[in-house]
């Protein structure tokens, strides 16, 4: 098929199949997401930064991000070292670089671990409602009240520092508002003609709910989690500054802000440099997630 | 407020009772909650609490005998019971390092951090919601473009850094403001302490030299928590005003010949104030967990960086208080957030 006609497959109001309709609603969403600078803009941000973590390797030499050139410390950026070399001769520029692949592993992490914990909380005290909707809120409650960086803190105290804890700390404070938004969206449809359809036909609720509520809560769920993507990076940034994330000789950003701060007057740029790092990731997940929503606003309302 | 009081059909104050009822509750459960999890980390740590004590050396018999003391050969309920019973007598243990208990060390350092970020609120609130008005007000247009940029990347920056390079550029570089740490040696110990708040006992006691030296080093950290601050305060206000501005009641306002000002900053700022409550109590509470970050950062001797200190230090009864102390406040800015709704909201009021 020609481009013409594949828009007019893609853009036919009265779709034929069940495949034509979806690929059509996937199309409409890029074409106001695409539509909207700032959204695209994040979105090539963080598709660089995934781009940069996955082919690591080939961008740079694997070695140069741990291998120590006390000889060639504290270098400014040059031809041979473009973000200058730490306090222990590593080029800067490799362990940005590397680090990209720290940032994603901890954002993955959390996020597998707390949009089950959020859906496995949140869709049978939307579903049942009563007294498991109590129970299960209140826990909920509770944990959304806590200081998240404190208590993250106290984890890592507890359990030691590193990057396994560290997520597990963060994941601890993050998954309730998961369990709220997945309880919202299953009250809003259980009740529902394909919910009474699905049990009229015999369908037990762990089917209802997976097969015919979890696909529906899954988009706002996913956009939920591109929001807090900056929060969560901050917060592992923050964790690595202090010593309790990424253990050396990790290229961690955060870590390595920390360990440039004892330079900081003579040679910025060890500290400033992971630092932009950070804050242009986070950037790009902030816009990336403002776009889904303002396209998955659109389309609801 | 009357006429609405009088149609709702009783006192402005009936439902008020159950609500503040049901706040408790749930204050309280949250607390127990909290508490459950800090005695849980304190069990879960790998270091020994006896063998700190006793020593690698000593007898088993010892090692009983102090197990026994310390009452770690109780049933795990008892033991929480027995560490409820002490929290709610403010009582968190020793501090290893100052061998003073958790408690005074805490409300000794307390006033410290409040001294950076109170400032740091009224910054982002004074700045945050106007700011959030004039872009909601000019949606889509350049100001709007502008103060959306503005809060974007302030709530996109990791604080330690922002931190550090304000350090070298207006301490280091232009010698604007003064460094790390709340005054300069030679100013230390001049003033006594009343309420520990620098700034506030220099005035006290008249000594405008320690006060002018005092905000110098405060100002810094105080611009920057303040600007993270007002990037939050301004986003979700531009996006609660833009709420309201879509409402009915704005139309007609409007053509009721009220002028354009007056709807935005009366009546739809009016109800715009109920939820930014919350955001307000949130970003004070969010500027009370990362003074661990920014007290580390500018070597402020608050809560944070005692904390921090005590982390490095393995010192778990000063950890675990300070948990419990920002956790505190966090569901205190809860509690008052939501006992003030209905002063500010009447719906609030009539909900049975």
């Amino acid at each position: 098929m020609s481009g013409v006609a594949w828009r007019a497959w893609l853009l036919d109001p009265a779709p034929a199949s069940r495949r034509q309709a979806r690929f059509g609603r996937w199309f409409r969403g890029w074409r106001s997401f695409s539509a909207n600078g700032m959204a695209m803009a994040g979105f090539l941000i963080v598709l660089a930064l995934v781009l940069i973590a996955v082919a690591a390797p080939l961008i740079t030499d694997p070695h140069a991000a741990v291998a120590q050139s006390l000889a060639h410390r504290l270098q400014p950026g040059s031809a041979a070292h473009w973000f200058g070399t730490d306090e222990l001769g590593r080029d800067i520029f490799a362990r940005i670089v590397f680090g990209a692949r720290i940032t994603l592993t901890i954002v993955a992490l959390v996020g597998a671990i707390v949009v089950p914990v959020g859906l496995g909380i949140g869709l049978p005290a939307g579903y049942f409602g009563g007294a498991i909707d109590a129970v299960l809120m209140r826990v909920t409650d509770i944990f959304l009240a806590f200081p998240r960086l404190v208590l993250a803190l106290a984890f890592a105290a507890a359990l030691g520092p590193g990057i396994n804890n560290a997520v597990v700390a963060i994941a601890l404070t993050t998954w309730p508002p998961y369990a709220r938004l997945a309880r919202a969206e299953t009250i809003t449809r259980r009740n529902a003609e394909f919910v009474q359809a699905a049990v009229l036909q015999g369908a037990t609720p762990a089917s209802i709910l997976f097969r015919q509520i979890v696909p529906l809560c899954l988009p706002s769920v996913l956009i939920r989690l591109t929001l807090d993507m900056a929060g969560i990076i901050i917060t592992a940034a923050g964790l690595g500054f202090l010593g309790l994330g990424a253990q050396p000789p990790a290229p961690e950003w955060g870590a390595m802000v920390a360990s440039g701060r004892q330079v900081l007057l003579d040679q910025w740029w060890v500290a400033t440099i992971p630092g932009i790092a950070i804050f242009v990731t986070s950037v790009g997940f902030n816009l990336l997630g403002d776009g889904l929503r303002d396209v998955a606003d659109a389309r609801s309302a | 407020m009357a006429v609405r009081a009088a149609a709702g059909g009783g006192l402005p104050w009936r439902g008020v009772g159950r609500r503040v009822l049901r706040t408790l509750v749930s204050m309280v459960l949250t607390f127990l909650g909290l508490t459950v999890v800090t005695f849980f980390i304190g069990r879960v740590i790998p270091i020994d609490p006896v063998l700190a004590i006793v020593g690698a050396k000593a007898s088993n018999e010892t090692y009983d005998r102090v197990r026994a003391e310390i009452g770690l050969d109780l049933p795990v309920p008892v033991q929480y019971w027995r560490y409820l019973e002490k929290v709610l007598h403010g009582d968190f243990g020793t501090s290893v390092i100052t061998s003073q208990p958790v408690l005074q060390d805490m409300l000794s350092v307390f006033p410290a951090t409040l001294e950076l970020s109170i400032p740091a609120l009224l910054i982002g609130v004074v700045f945050g919601v106007p700011l959030g008005v004039a872009a909601a007000v000019n949606r889509g247009r350049w100001p709007d473009h502008l103060i959306r940029v503005v809060s974007l990347f302030g709530y996109s920056m990791p604080v330690f850094w922002l931190g550090l390079v304000g350090l070298l550029a207006f301490y280091a570089k232009l010698g604007w403001v003064a460094g790390p740490g709340r005054l300069d040696v030679g100013y230390d110990d001049i003033v006594a302490p009343v309420t520990g708040i620098i700034t506030v006992d220099a005035l006290l006691a008249g000594e405008y030299g320690v006060f002018a030296n005092a905000v110098q080093h405060l100002i810094l950290p105080a611009s920057i928590l303040g600007y993270l601050s007002m990037a939050y305060v301004a986003r979700m206000t531009r996006s609660f005003m833009l709420g309201q501005l879509r409402q009915e009641y704005v139309l007609a306002a409007l053509a009721k010949g009220l002028s354009h000002a007056r709807v935005v900053w009366v009546h739809a700022l009016g109800n715009v104030w109920v939820p930014l409550i919350t955001v307000i109590a949130l970003t004070f509470g969010s500027l009370l967990e990362g003074a661990v970050l920014t007290e580390t950062v500018f070597s402020w001797p608050g809560l944070g960086l005692y904390m921090k200190n005590s982390l490095f230090n393995a010192d778990l009864n000063a950890v675990l208080g300070g948990t419990m102390v920002v956790g505190s406040a966090y569901i205190l800015l809860n509690l008052i957030s939501d006992l003030l709704y209905p002063l500010v909201d009447p719906r609030a009021r009539e909900r049975p």
